[in-house]
């Protein structure tokens, strides 16, 4: 049909190193970038790599660099995106590339590991459930990063994390923030010696870029800028 | 570098910028009302001389100045090169000291001392 219009994608092939190839793919109203790349799957090369679950913003899975920026890709419209009738579309940055779309997620969630993102229960066998008190600094902090997705998007994002491939990254400090404003976890002195390490909170320039792309609207950057004061606190109280 | 060294130093480098902050509106503002004011560098080299104030108002400037600078350039070459480790730590030492010293003569000279270190 003459008056259907086409976008032409290009998508990358290969590993860390590969190439653009290109497809064309029929445009459709209400189309996710996510719906271009399963299309170009379904019908046009069934070998092309790329990464999903929920495709509904939940499970955090699908994140691309679409037109040079990390995005979520089930939840971005072509229409917003498409530089015209063109889009490209590139495994996220920052992570080592297993094929074509899909990026190796384990160095990103290693550093959660390193960041003592891990829950450590103050009580192990408490007699009822504990009371979080409602509206204090402490649970307002925690409230104000807990819906992270685990995307890695703020990761591709972070001029930091190209530059120093050992810096834990917004996501993980993110993830360590809540936990310090956790009144049930008893891990923080660990915690804050392993966020303040010289690939820690203190790395942080403090430009943004995370929170500019984090789908979920969370600011990593203020909760790592929480984690300096606690580092210093902690500093000054001998403990660290 | 541990933790708290790291801390320790992020501490230094956000206090002595409070502090330079202060100092640069001073010296600026200074600097100005004197020029304005149609001094000479003689004149103004005059006023200073002998005032424990300014000497004591500069010296606190080269302090500020040569423990917030060496940190920073730390930082930018750790991030900018693969240079880490001892050296780069008693590089950014050394820099910091030749910082004090250099600014500890011009404060001195400002005062009247100059000929200490000439
Ligand atoms: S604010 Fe910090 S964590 Fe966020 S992108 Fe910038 S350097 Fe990275
Ligand atoms: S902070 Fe935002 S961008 Fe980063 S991993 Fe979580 S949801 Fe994704
Ligand atoms: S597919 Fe789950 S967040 Fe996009």
């Amino acid at each position: 049909m003459p008056d259907e219009r086409t976008l032409e994608v290009k998508v990358w092939r290969g590993g860390e190193s590969g190439r653009f190839q290109a497809f064309a793919v029929p445009r459709r109203a209400s189309q996710t970038v996510l719906d271009v790349v399963t299309w170009i799957q379904r019908h046009l090369d069934a070998t092309l790599s790329y990464r999903y679950a929920c495709r509904v913003g939940m499970c955090g899975s699908c994140a691309m660099t679409v037109n040079g920026k990390p995005r979520w890709t089930c939840r971005t419209h072509v229409d917003k995106v498409a530089d015209g009738d063109t889009l490209t579309v590139a495994p996220l940055a920052n992570l080592p590339v297993v094929k074509d779309l899909a990026t190796d997620m384990a160095p990103f969630f290693d550093k959660w590991a390193k960041a003592e993102g891990r829950f450590v229960p103050a009580d192990e066998r408490p007699a009822d459930f504990h009371t979080v008190p409602p509206g204090t600094r402490a649970s307002r902090a925690a409230n104000a990063g807990i819906e992270c997705i685990g995307c890695g998007i703020c990761y591709a994002a972070c001029d930091i994390v190209r530059w120093n491939r050992d810096y834990l990254g917004p996501a993980a400090l993110n993830r360590a923030w809540t936990l310090v404003n956790d009144v049930r976890d008893a891990g923080n002195d660990v915690r804050l010696a392993a966020v303040a390490g010289d690939a820690g909170c203190h790395a942080c320039h403090s430009q943004e870029g995370c929170r500019t792309h984090c789908p979920k609207q969370i600011n990593p950057t203020a909760s790592i800028a929480g984690l300096k004061r606690a580092t210093m606190v902690a500093a000054f109280k001998g403990r660290l | 570098m541990t933790g708290r060294t790291e801390t320790r130093l992020w501490i230094a480098q956000r206090a002595s910028a409070a502090v330079l902050a202060l100092c640069v509106i001073v010296h600026l503002a200074t600097l100005i009302y004197a020029v304005h004011g149609g001094l000479s560098a003689a004149e103004i080299l005059e006023r200073t001389r002998g005032s424990a104030a300014w000497l004591g108002f500069y010296l606190l400037f080269v302090v500020a100045a040569a423990i917030h600078a060496p940190i920073g350039v730390r930082t930018v070459l750790r991030e900018m090169t693969s240079w880490r480790g001892r050296s780069l730590d008693l590089a950014a030492v050394l820099f910091g000291l030749l910082l004090a010293m250099l600014g500890a003569r011009a404060a001195l000279a400002v005062f009247g001392w100059g000929a200490v270190f000439a």
